[in-house]
C-alpha cells in the first residue's frame, strides 16, 4: 500500500488545534526518534490515518473522522513541542 | 446546507435492498490498511491459536491438509461499502478449534505487521468465520491480506484481520488496534455499530 | 545550525469556498488552476490546501494540493496533475469550468515552507528538488523568492519525464533571468528537447551529486514529489553528507 507522510495531516488535524501539529515535534516512544509530525510516515484510507515513525514503522498516531467527529490518538508519541513563532 | 460540487459524483456506488443501513454497493475492491503491506512467505508462515493452558500451530502445508471450505458471502465495510456475493477458500475456525480447550471466551486476533483486532469466541465458531487464503478463485493478494486473513462477515470488515497470524484466548473482551481508536468493540453492521 | 526561519506568522486555517477563475491546460496530463477564495488570509510559499468535493447523495472526497502561489490577496493557483485511476482529479483537471465552486480548506502546513530572510540577509543556500507535480510548492518558493529579490542562492533540480510535462517552464526561465539568484537544471526520464545531450532516465545517487548545491555548504534542501521520489532522493543526500535535519519532504503518495 502506497503511504504519505505527515504533512497529509494538516488538514484534519486543523479543525483539532489552534495551531498546526504538523510542525510540532514528537519523540517516538518506540525507539526515540524526535522529529516533526511532518515526517512520520503516514498510511491513510477510508478507516482512518496512521502516523508512524520514519525510524521504527511504530504506530506515534491515529486519526478518524467518524461521522461528525473525529477521534485522535497520539498513542505512540510522548509530549509534542510546538514551535512558538506567532 | 451541504454544499454540493456541481458535476462530481465520484466513483460507482449503488444502494440495494439487501444491504445494512447506511451501506452501499462498489464494483471494486477498496484496500484500507494501518502500516506498510507485509510481505509473508508461505514457506515462513504459521498460524497459532494460544490458550490459557498452551498453542496449537499450523504450518502452511498442515494447514493445507486440513478441510477447506468454498463460501460465498456478503461483505460490508465500516466506510459504507459492501460487495454482495464475494467467493472464498478457507479453513473453517469449527476446523481449528476442534481440539482446542479454552474456558474463555474472547479472542484477539494478531496479524503479521502488529494488527490486532479483538472477537467474540461465538462469533467465530458455527460456520461464522474463517482463515481465508483465496479470493474470486485466487490466491488472496498480499494487498487483501495475502497469504491468509480472517474471514468474520457478519461483522464489519476491519473485524477481518488481513496477515492473520494467530489467535489468543482472553477472559475479557479487549479492544484490538482500531477498537483503541474510536471503532465500535463489536461492529455488528445490521445495528450500525461502527464507532464507540 | 538552525533550520528554522524568523517566525512570520502562518495564517489562520479554515474552510472557505472558492469560484474557479481560471483554467487552462498546463501539461497533457495537467491543468493550472487559478481560484477566487472569498476571506482568503494569504498563504506562504510551500503551503497547501484541502479541496472537498460533495456528489448529490452526499458522497464526499477530500485530496490536497499544494499551492502554487503565496503572498497576500485572495488568488490561489493550483497546478493538478490527473492521476490515471483518480477519483477527484480528472474532474479537476478535465471537468472543471470557470465559474464552478469548490470547498477548499486552508491554508495548511507550517512544516514545508519557506519564507525569505526578513533582514535582508542571505541565508544558507536553498536546493529544491522536485519529482515531477511535486514542483508546485517549490515553484511557490522560487516565486517568492524571486519577488522578495531574495540575495540567497537557490537551486532547482526539476526531474520530469519529457519537456511537455514541465510545470510553470516559462515562468522558471524568467525567474533564472531574474535578479534574484535562481537557476533550474533539469533531469528528463523519457525524452529530452533536441540538442539536450544529457542522459536521459530517472536520475541517480552520482547525478544527483553534480546537480545539486554541494553538502559542504550546507544547504536547506527542500523535496517533493511520488513517495518512492522522495525517499530515494532524501536517503542518497543522507549519503552525500547532508545533514537530516536540513532536508525537508512532501510525499505525494505512489511509488
Amino acid at each position: 500500500m502506497q503511504h504519505f507522510d505527515g504533512n497529509l495531516l494538516a488538514g484534519p488535524l486543523a479543525d483539532l488545534f489552534a495551531f498546526d501539529p504538523t510542525a510540532a515535534r514528537a519523540r517516538c516512544n518506540g525507539c526515540g526518534a524526535m522529529g516533526e509530525l511532518a515526517t512520520a510516515l503516514v498510511y491513510r484510507s477510508g478507516a482512518g490515518s496512521v502516523a508512524r515513525c520514519r525510524v521504527c514503522g511504530e504506530v506515534l498516531l491515529t486519526l478518524v473522522v467518524a461521522d461528525g467527529r473525529t477521534f485522535v490518538n497520539f498513542t505512540g508519541t510522548g509530549a509534542i513541542e510546538i514551535p512558538s513563532g506567532r | 446546507m451541504s454544499f454540493i460540487t456541481g458535476g462530481f459524483s465520484g466513483r460507482s456506488r449503488e444502494r440495494d435492498e439487501r444491504l445494512p443501513p447506511g451501506q452501499t454497493l462498489v464494483g471494486d475492491f477498496p484496500v484500507l490498511s494501518a502500516g506498510p503491506t507485509p510481505e509473508i512467505d508461505t514457506a515462513d508462515w504459521e498460524f497459532t491459536i494460544r490458550t490459557e493452558s498452551g498453542e496449537h500451530r499450523w504450518s502452511w502445508d498442515e494447514f493445507m491438509r486440513l478441510d477447506i471450505d468454498e463460501v460465498t458471502t456478503d461483505i460490508h465495510c465500516v466506510t459504507h461499502w459492501s460487495k454482495l456475493g464475494t467467493g472464498w477458500r478457507g479453513v473453517s475456525l469449527d476446523t481449528l478449534f476442534a481440539d482446542v480447550e479454552t474456558e474463555y471466551d474472547y479472542v484477539m486476533a494478531h496479524s503479521y505487521g502488529g494488527y490486532t483486532t479483538n472477537v467474540p469466541l461465538d462469533e467465530l465458531l458455527d460456520g461464522k468465520a474463517w482463515v481465508a487464503f483465496e479470493f474470486d478463485g485466487e490466491p488472496l493478494d498480499p494487498e487483501h491480506g495475502g497469504p491468509a486473513r480472517l474471514l468474520v462477515p457478519h461483522l464489519y470488515f476491519w473485524k477481518s484481520a488481513k496477515w492473520v497470524r494467530g489467535l489468543e484466548m482472553m477472559p475479557t473482551d479487549e479492544p484490538g488496534f482500531w477498537e483503541q481508536n474510536g471503532y465500535h468493540l463489536h461492529g455488528d453492521p445490521w445495528k450500525e455499530e461502527r464507532y464507540w | 545550525m538552525s533550520t528554522v526561519q524568523p517566525s512570520v506568522a502562518a495564517p489562520r486555517t479554515a474552510w472557505h469556498v472558492a469560484a474557479v477563475a481560471e483554467t487552462r491546460r498546463e501539461t497533457p496530463s495537467a491543468a493550472r488552476i487559478t481560484l477566487d477564495v472569498d476571506g482568503w488570509p494569504g498563504n506562504l510559499a510551500g503551503q497547501h490546501l484541502d479541496v472537498r468535493l460533495t456528489a448529490p447523495d452526499g458522497y464526499s472526497a477530500t485530496r490536497s494540493y499544494s499551492i502554487a502561489s503565496s503572498g497576500d490577496g485572495s488568488r490561489v493557483v493550483l497546478a493538478v496533475d490527473r492521476l490515471p485511476d483518480g477519483e477527484v482529479s480528472p474532474f479537476l483537471v478535465d471537468e472543471l469550468r470557470v465559474g464552478d465552486r469548490l470547498e477548499v480548506h486552508g491554508p495548511l502546513g507550517a512544516y514545508f515552507v519557506w519564507r525569505p530572510p526578513t533582514d535582508g540577509s542571505s541565508g544558507r543556500p536553498v536546493q529544491l528538488i522536485a519529482g515531477g507535480s511535486g514542483v508546485v510548492p517549490l515553484f511557490a518558493i522560487a516565486r517568492a523568492h524571486a519577488a522578495a529579490g531574495d540575495p540567497t542562492p537557490m537551486r532547482l533540480l526539476y526531474s520530469v519525464r519529457t519537456p511537455d510535462d514541465a510545470f510553470f517552464a516559462a515562468e522558471l526561465a524568467a525567474a533564472q533571468a531574474g535578479p534574484a539568484p535562481f537557476g533550474t537544471t533539469f533531469v528528463y526520464t523519457r525524452r529530452a528537447p533536441d540538442g539536450d545531450d544529457a542522459p536521459v532516465g530517472r536520475i541517480s545517487r552520482e547525478r544527483l551529486a553534480t546537480a545539486v548545491i554541494a553538502a559542504a555548504e550546507r544547504p536547506v534542501v527542500y523535496v517533493c514529489g511520488s513517495t518512492g521520489f522522495v525517499e530515494r532522493v532524501a536517503s542518497w543526500l543522507i549519503d552525500l553528507g547532508h545533514d537530516q535535519r536540513a532536508i525537508r519532504t512532501e510525499r505525494y503518495g505512489g511509488t
